[in-house]
């Protein structure tokens, strides 16, 4: 017996992984940005 | 590309080009996988699944490219000392591990509809696999010279020797068999009919300007923590020792 795959189950999981990522990587790189920078501003003023 | 290594004319560009390249990355990238999402029709061989196309290929060509750009900043520490150079290449290695997972685990998804299997270890996948694991060994070795203090040169050495893999992964489907497909997009020639093509091309120009925009993000953030460290370590060396203040002899 074969098993009935749907297409579009493959696609969202495609997207949902890849979308997810891509989004969470930016918001990673942009928040350690600031953390940073905040930081080196901090180390200034001291 | 000289003027650009001096870090505060470097800052002066990266302050408004990051929030730029990556908001316009965001955009251009978002409306070209809804593009692809909704209203590109199926393919005839592979039905539905062809909407996978336009976040794997964009990811491929970045994991490609993240190694490619780790290895003309590692070329440019070794040969004129950018200060820049070897920052340029951490900040590249994070995006460039990403986009690479995710051209494997999409990959991976897509396989199983249209080929009928997970993966195979043919010469595209394990190649591409392999950078993966370039990609983790390069930033180890990038952060543990950083904690202990050892040359950059290793890491920038490792990032030349590991760009061998690049042509292997290009070259890869045509010098093996396999179940992959064949380049669809060579120098001036398409294989791929325009109504997949143009939300393709855009998307690979959105996910590009991202990762521009993700490499400045981490170029900034390492430039900070080096230059808060560093006024940290002075202040320190400024301060007069306890028992100096306290006259302690």
């Amino acid at each position: 017996m074969r098993e009935a795959l749907d297409q579009w189950d493959f696609v969202i999981a495609a997207y949902a992984l890849g979308v997810g990522g891509t989004l969470a990587m930016a918001g990673w790189a942009w928040a350690a940005m600031v953390r940073a920078e905040r930081r080196r501003d901090a180390a200034k003023r001291k | 590309m000289h003027g650009f290594a001096n870090p505060k004319r470097f800052l002066s560009l990266a302050t408004w080009l990051t929030p730029l390249l990556l908001v316009g990355g965001l955009l251009i990238a978002g409306g070209a996988l809804a593009w692809g999402l909704l209203f590109v029709p199926p393919d005839r061989l592979m039905g539905e699944t062809v909407r996978i196309l336009f976040l794997h290929v964009p990811a491929a060509w970045l994991g490609m490219g993240g190694w490619t750009a780790i290895a003309i900043s590692s070329l440019a520490f070794l040969v004129w000392r950018h200060p820049l150079a070897a920052l340029a290449a951490r900040a590249a290695a994070v995006p460039g591990a990403a986009f690479t997972a995710i051209c494997l685990a999409t990959g991976s998804i897509w396989g199983r509809p249209t080929w009928g299997t997970w993966w195979v270890w043919d010469g595209r996948l394990t190649s591409m696999l392999v950078l993966l694991f370039l990609f983790f060994a390069y930033i180890a070795l990038a952060q543990a010279a950083e904690r202990e203090g050892v040359s950059e040169r290793i890491p920038a050495i490792f990032g030349l020797l590991g760009a061998v893999n690049i042509p292997i992964i290009n070259r890869s489907v045509v010098w093996w068999n396999s179940l992959h497909q064949p380049p669809s997009l060579t120098m001036g020639k398409s294989a791929i009919d325009a109504a997949f093509l143009v939300p393709l091309l855009f998307a690979v120009l959105g996910f590009s300007l991202l990762f521009g925009g993700v490499v400045l993000a981490r170029m900034r953030a390492l430039l900070a923590d080096r230059q808060a460290e560093a006024r940290l370590r002075r202040k320190a060396m400024e301060a007069p020792a306890f028992g100096q203040v306290r006259g302690v002899s």
